[in-house]
């Protein structure tokens, strides 16, 4: 009896007020993939029928293919890097107590609260002063800085709770360190390392202001897709692009979390008996 | 029970620094018997472990296991197994890949190793759950993949660090029964680490008490429990009443003293006992001490004042205040004849043995 009443009065306008939140938030993204399949070249209602054809005509477009090659390289590349460092840092940041730990972590978090344009900026002058002329490695280097952030929360939650106590059991058991490392450390780690891949990944594919500053001549696709909104007519195919680009990180920012999940689920359950 | 010796401590020191985790120790442990390591966190007892394991090396001294020198020796090459306070269970596979997991390396053919899987299975009552994920096992499952995977690789010693710490009250005891009894079962030696007291009078067949770094005592739970070497050995054995004494005569197994409260008394001389300025201390287990009811009387006996009263379900604890004893006695009654309402501050006689009275070193 108490708990319907209480909740009725205030309920619904909660619940009005989470349905609008949702629809302000992606109801733009919405409009994305439907004008995307719409025969018309301007986005507007309503919708004068369905096609395919902008999806069409993105692979006979030389300059998007060569975007796409430009985002794919800067993406992976910086994937790898982030990952690599990300490793390292939160290796160390979970399994040592040492002075400074905490303002160290602190650091290697911040450029996810930095101003995006100051980092671009900053770095453009950085890069200028040490003689490095703009290019496709440059904007690897700051996409680097900022997906570490990222790499870092995915890999801590799959490293923590890592009980060292596993690493001397299979030792214990017969196995070798290189055995251990394989058969017990690796499999252990690797869906947190997946993960931050693809996170990082994702991240760099998606991201414009740093590569906008400082990339060179050569674009990658969200710069690309920038330099597109100029004209007109070629709107419809950007949408296309976009949606495509949208489908693509949700698939791989999912498919990322699934992983992290099942990284920290395993860390922490055997961890946590523990506590 | 053969007595030979499976593990040999000889002189071993660990220090960190300055500080001495384990301090020249000596220490023999039977072929085929449970023997425990009982202390306080911080004695020495989990370091003496690992180093046993192959996990911690000893700063100086020898360690040998059926005879053979651990020198040099990493983890993964001695005939020991280990069960982790924390089980260490491999999350990522099933109760059968755990057990498996040190069979692999031993290249059986499929047949051999998937027999040897499941006989440790059946040893530890897991028959059927070998498909089980390990992560969705329960405390207890847990210990015992970890048990079964050591048992499968048929190690000359067994090593347990605390391995019922993490278990509620009546699972601990229900598998320190079962712990017993498969040690009986498959003769392994076992090493316990422990900080239990209870635990380790109920499963062992010889205890050494450490602190801070030192071997106190090795013996028999019951002669640990009667026979203290120590006050330090007594109090963590258990409760423990302590009195005052003065040695007035030393005539081969038997020693005469004399007492504030229990006047002069003739106890047994443990073997280990030597006082100084003929200075010791008496100790006698609250259960030990009597009530006497009615016009019940005993050869020996003191009287005094109840002070407390606990009341425990089947025993009730009382605290008497006796003329002469620096401290008030601990007795623990059983409530069969009324010790649940002995009234505060009534005066009550209590029956001792004399035999009961064990002295040791102050």
């Amino acid at each position: 009896m108490r708990g319907p009443r209480l909740l009725l009065p205030g309920g619904s306008w909660l619940g009005a007020y989470a349905l609008l939140y949702v629809v302000f938030l992606y109801l733009p993204v919405v409009f994305l993939p439907i004008f995307s399949v719409n025969t018309a070249a301007t986005p507007k209602f309503p919708l004068s029928g369905f096609t395919w054809k902008w999806y069409e005509q993105l692979p006979h477009t030389p300059a998007l293919l060569d975007a796409a090659w430009n985002s794919f390289i800067v993406g992976v590349s910086a994937a790898v890097l982030a990952t690599a460092f990300g490793i390292l840092a939160a290796r160390a940041i979970t399994r040592y107590r040492f002075p400074g730990r905490r303002p160290i972590n602190g650091l290697i978090m911040a450029p996810l609260v930095l101003p995006e344009i100051i980092i671009a900026i900053s770095m453009l002058l950085v890069m200028l002063q040490l003689g490095l002329s703009l290019s496709l490695f440059t904007v690897v280097l700051g996409h680097v800085l900022i997906c570490i952030p990222y790499s870092m929360t995915v890999l801590t939650s799959g490293f923590e709770g890592f009980d060292r106590s596993l690493e001397e059991a299979s030792a214990d058991l017969g196995e070798s360190a290189f055995g251990t490392f394989r058969r017990v450390t690796l499999p252990m780690v690797t869906p947190a390392i997946i993960s931050s891949l693809l996170v990082s990944f994702t991240i760099s594919l998606d991201e414009f202001m740093i590569a906008f500053f400082l990339t060179g001549t050569e674009p990658t696709l969200p710069i690309y897709i920038w330099g597109q909104l100029r004209f007109a007519a070629k709107l419809p195919g950007v949408l296309a692009l976009g949606t495509l680009l949208l489908v693509a990180s949700f698939v791989m920012m999912t498919l990322a979390e699934i992983l992290r999940r099942r990284a920290a689920n395993r860390a922490h359950t055997e961890g946590g008996l523990y506590a | 029970m053969p007595e030979r010796a499976m593990i040999q401590i000889d002189h071993v020191t660990r220090s960190y620094g300055a500080f001495k985790a384990l301090d020249d120790t000596n220490l023999s442990i039977r072929e085929g018997e449970f023997f425990s390591l009982l202390g306080p966190s911080g004695c020495g007892k989990t370091t003496l472990l690992r180093m046993i394991a192959g996990f911690d090396n000893p700063t100086s001294g020898s360690i040998a296991v059926d005879g053979q020198p651990m020198e040099g020796i990493p983890a993964n090459r001695r005939p020991t197994n280990m069960v982790f306070q924390s089980y260490a269970i491999f999350p990522h596979l099933n109760v059968e890949q755990n057990v498996a997991y040190g069979l692999k390396r031993l290249k059986l053919d499929g047949r051999e190793e998937k027999r040897r899987v499941e006989e440790a299975l059946a040893q530890v009552s897991l028959t059927g759950l070998g498909r089980r994920g390990a992560t969705e096992l329960s405390g207890g499952q847990r210990q015992r993949v970890a048990l079964a995977r050591a048992l499968v690789m048929r190690p000359k010693v067994l090593l347990l660090d605390e391995p019922l710490s993490a278990l509620d009250k009546k699972l601990r005891e229900q598998m320190q029964v079962e712990l017993r009894r498969l040690q009986q079962a498959v003769g392994i030696t076992f090493v316990l680490v422990t900080h239990d007291q209870y635990e380790a009078l109920a499963m062992s067949d010889r205890i050494a008490v450490m602190f801070g770094g030192r071997i106190a005592q090795v013996d028999a739970p019951k002669d640990i429990y009667q026979r203290p070497v120590n006050r330090q050995v007594a109090d963590f054995l258990g409760g423990m009443n302590f009195v005052k004494a003065k040695v007035v005569e030393e005539s081969g197994a038997s020693l005469t003293v004399d007492t504030l409260g229990f006047g002069r008394i003739r106890t047994d001389k443990p073997a280990a006992f030597s006082c100084k300025d003929g200075a010791a201390t008496l100790g006698i287990r609250p259960e030990r001490l009597r009530v006497l009811w009615d016009d019940e009387t005993s050869e020996f006996q003191v009287a005094g004042a109840v002070v407390e009263r606990h009341y425990f379900g089947e025993v009730t604890h009382l605290v008497v205040e006796i003329p002469g004893l620096e401290k008030p006695l601990s007795v623990i009654e059983t409530n069969d004849f009324g010790a649940d309402d002995i009234p505060l501050g009534a005066t009550i006689r209590i029956a001792y043995d004399p035999e009961a009275l064990v002295a040791m070193a102050d």
